[in-house]
């Protein structure tokens, strides 16, 4: 049994009312802590396994909350909730997979909470590192998940370096079939990055999960109109009906003309340790009506070079499975 | 810290046992938790330690009324709510936003009191279990129906998803009983007795129709 470790120690709270007061904070401070919704960061400091001297609380930027149409883009601010962004008429409407895929996420209270950025950045579920191993990820020499004799169940069939833990997000799922583009601001400026390049793997840094290094903040998420009112696919696999993270999770925005498939954005999360767009799988079924025998097709060569460890083979038919049904559009 | 004041709504006058115990509870919540509470960081020079760790004085707006309170940069809102200000209606269950135990709505949505930070609901309109009943001793539509159906065994957990079913009877007025368990979701019960609970949650819809 776990020791009760439920007091927060110390840290100082800044609650700055814009993004570059926020930035201010990061640069000037040591050890400091990015906290929007709060749900996992709090988490952490009950656990006692992150410890910052400083917290940068952003709920009360009002830049950071919002979504709106921008021509045919839709902006949507990183620290608006999850709810929002799944009850949005503009997301709803035109881009109703990543309404399902946030409305998918944890649980109602998580969701009236959370916020996208929060959902998009979060850290793995790798329970040896949750658990205050000393891993690779949290800066040791060794990956407790990767060996014949771990719990793995949950970790990944691809893409893995020393560290085997996958990502949790499935607002990243749905924002990269989207073709998304992500907003980032430091104390030198504003970047943007391509969804499928906002997540990154260990074999680029192991200690992060996406581009974002200390003093940035994740300001805004756009999605252009290009896939707007595409025929979408989402599902999520998991093992309880709330609160779950997904076992793997599929995307999928296609646009269909003349019997065949016109063009696709296909991704899948939980298969390794960053968000899989599957560009592959996507010049395949460019032209191929979009049918059953295309789904197997996809399915395959979707799952082609998977390598399970000791207790998550099932992935590998569970990744097929999915990308075949995203390909056929079942009903779900 | 060292005392507590009266839970607002509550209908009983003077010292009974149940108050006596909290008393006790809170105050010793309180002494042991001092440690960890005031444990200075590293890293902070002497002055910034001091000003990082000193409560501060803020008030809040809980069910309906507005209360002072002295609090910490990183205390929750369920610390807030037990053990400064005596409203130990709201449960601590996990502690980690998983059980739902702690169910508050603030400005009109539920959340997970043990996983805000007081300092960031200073502006907003807070309401917990003891704030459903009228000042008369009326019970909510939704407390009634509970009673009614014997909705839960040990209720432990009943807080938190009576919390969970005023916000949904708010939202809809007659939600079918997959759209209740979807809107009770984010709330766990180790007895099982979820079957009894939806029922309560159907009769509490049933209720506040009629009462609207």
């Amino acid at each position: 049994m776990a020791v009760i470790r439920d007091m927060i120690p110390s840290f100082q709270l800044f609650q700055p009312t814009s993004v570059d007061e926020a930035i201010d904070v990061l640069d000037r401070r040591d050890n400091t802590w990015v906290l929007a919704g709060g749900l996992d960061s709090i988490d952490w400091f009950k656990d006692r396994i992150k410890r910052p001297d400083a917290v940068v609380e952003l709920t009360g930027i009002a830049e950071l909350k919002g979504i709106h149409m921008s021509g045919d883009a839709l902006w949507i601010g990183a620290a608006t909730t999850l709810h929002e962004v799944a009850t949005n008429e503009n997301v709803r409407t035109k881009f109703g997979l990543l309404a399902q895929a946030a409305e998918d996420v944890a649980t109602p209270q998580i969701r009236n909470q959370g916020t996208l950025g929060g959902n998009l950045i979060q850290d793995t579920r790798c329970w040896y590192y949750r658990g205050g191993w000393p891993c690779y990820r949290a800066g040791g020499n060794i990956c407790y998940a990767g060996t014949p004799r771990s719990m793995n169940r949950e970790h990944c069939v691809t893409g893995s370096s020393r560290c085997v833990a996958v990502n949790g997000s499935d607002t990243a799922t749905a924002l990269i079939a989207l073709g998304a583009q992500m907003v980032v601001r430091s104390s030198s400026g504003e970047r943007t990055y391509d969804a499928e390049e906002f997540f990154i793997g260990p074999a680029i840094d192991i200690e992060r999960m996406t581009v974002l290094e200390p003093g940035d903040i994740l300001t805004h998420v756009r999605i252009p109109g290009d896939w707007g009112g595409a025929r979408f696919y989402w599902e999520k696999a998991r093992d309880r009906k709330s609160w779950d993270w997904a076992l793997v999770s599929v995307a999928a925005s296609i646009f269909e003309s003349d019997g065949v498939i016109q063009r696709a954005r296909i991704s899948v999360n939980g298969v390794a340790p960053y968000p899989l767009r599957l560009t592959e799988v996507e010049d395949l079924i460019q032209g191929m009506p979009a049918d059953d025998d295309t789904g197997i097709a996809a399915g395959e060569l979707a799952t082609r070079g998977f390598r399970p460890l000791r207790h998550n083979d099932f992935k590998v038919p569970l990744t097929r499975s999915l990308v075949r049904r995203a390909v056929r559009g079942d009903a779900v | 810290m060292s005392g507590v004041e009266t839970p607002v709504a509550s209908t009983t006058s003077g010292h009974s046992r149940r108050t006596f115990i909290k008393g006790v509870v809170a105050t010793g919540a309180a002494v042991s938790s001092s440690n960890y509470l005031f444990r200075a960081s590293e890293g902070l020079s002497a002055s910034e330690r001091v000003r990082s760790t000193l409560p501060q004085l803020v008030t809040l707006s809980v069910n309906g009324q507005s209360r002072s309170v002295d609090i910490l940069p990183q205390e929750t809102l369920a610390m807030t709510l037990r053990y400064k200000l005596g409203l130990t209606g709201t449960k601590l269950g996990c502690d980690r936003a998983e059980c739902g135990a702690c169910t508050v709505i603030i400005d009109g949505v539920t959340h997970y009191s043990c996983s805000v930070l007081t300092k960031t609901v200073r502006d907003r309109a807070i309401t917990t279990i003891e704030g459903l009943e009228s000042p008369d001793g009326t019970l909510h539509p939704v407390q009634q129906a509970v009673v009614d159906e014997g909705g839960f065994q040990c209720a432990f957990c009943a807080p938190g998803f009576i919390m969970s079913m005023v916000a949904l009877t708010n939202d809809h007025s007659n939600p079918t009983r997959e759209e209740a368990a979807q809107a009770l979701s984010g709330n766990l019960c180790r007895c099982g007795d979820y079957n009894k609970i939806l029922n309560s949650a159907m009769r509490a819809a049933e209720y506040a129709r009629r009462t609207v």
